[in-house]
């Protein structure tokens, strides 16, 4: 009869445990459609000479990082030193994607900031972020050499997602 | 931090509620129909809990223009949802898919009305089994009646 009693005690902490659970998971934080699928292939104009263009094709057979962000993303601010210390260390290409964001307004960040791009393409349209089921900026996916999205990084890279994730997948990637 | 929070939350919605671009005027009302109509039935992945229809977010904005391209491309209402789920997953539909993943979405609150229906027969049965008369031995019967007597005879 005691142990009937705790019943309905026992069902409330397991509705508390869900509720808790629940709590600390980011609703921003979407699973990624696009993992394991090819990217989409763009060619866009470059953010520093416009009337040239990129294609993201040229970049078959290598590893590379896209990286969105924009002027106005405070994150992306933040997320800045990381990449630097990333594209100093040439681990590999970094493909910034200035997106939502003005021509004018995304150079003079880059001019203030520092550019750790070895390409930087402007999508003021958001129609390539679209194709990238980009929702905020900064997000960034590790394109393996057969042009398959193989990580998507919902917001910063932090230094442990760098260190623990990034980087050991892009080791693997490239042998 | 309160008021930091206050402050956060505010500039949250202001950055929801930035009007970046004016609508379009003078479109297609028949493409403009058809645009409500799909997007009432997707999500806006900024504001969560907002139709794509009703959003005034800027990636809304975006993915309504892609839907107005879409349909004017004449793509199906299909095709259109199709564009939408291989980019940003179910979650961007409001009807949610019925497939294995969803299969307790769908099913669960059944099961639990099933499973509280049961639990009620069953409490129902077991105390209509207690309230039944428990039959006395020839005792008890003695003793019962001796005291219905006393309380019976006026004091």
């Amino acid at each position: 009869m005691k142990a009937k009693a705790l019943i309905p005690l026992g069902l409330f902490l397991l509705l508390v445990v869900f509720l808790a659970v629940g709590l600390t998971r980011d609703p921003h934080e979407l699973p990624s459609a696009l993992l394991d699928k090819p990217a989409s292939l763009f060619t866009a104009p470059l953010l520093d000479a416009p009337e040239k263009s990129f294609s993201s094709k040229s970049m078959l057979g290598k590893v590379w990082i896209l990286n969105t962000w924009a002027s106005w993303c405070v994150t992306c601010r933040q997320e800045h030193p990381i990449l630097l210390e990333l594209s100093k260390s040439k681990a590999v290409p970094i493909i910034g994607l200035d997106w939502r964001d003005k021509d004018v307004d995304g150079l003079k960040w880059l001019a203030r900031f520092g550019n750790p791009y070895d390409v930087v393409v402007s999508d003021n349209s958001a129609r390539i972020g679209i194709d990238f089921g980009v929702t905020a900026a900064p997000e960034s996916f590790v394109i393996d050499k057969t042009g398959v999205i193989r990580y998507k990084q919902n917001g910063m890279i932090t230094e442990e997602a760098l260190r623990d994730k990034i980087l050991p997948l892009i080791r693997e990637l490239q042998k | 931090m309160k008021t930091w929070l206050a402050l956060i939350l505010a500039l949250q919605c202001a950055l929801c509620a930035f009007a970046g671009e004016a609508p379009a005027l003078a479109e297609d009302p028949v493409v403009e129909q058809r645009l409500m109509v799909i997007s009432e039935e997707l999500r806006c992945l900024v504001c969560q809990n907002e139709t794509l229809a009703a959003s005034r977010a800027e990636l809304a904005q975006d993915l309504r223009r892609e839907v107005r391209n879409l349909i004017k491309e004449g793509k199906s209402d299909a095709q259109i949802k199709e564009f939408l789920v291989s980019r940003y997953g179910d979650f961007v539909l409001y009807r949610p898919p019925f497939n294995i993943k969803t299969f307790l979405l769908w099913f669960g609150p059944f099961l639990l009305l099933v499973a509280g229906v049961l639990m009620l027969v069953r409490l129902v049965r077991g105390s209509q089994r207690s309230a039944a008369p428990a039959a006395l031995d020839p005792e008890q019967r003695k003793k019962a009646q001796s005291l219905l007597k006393d309380t019976d005879t006026p004091s």
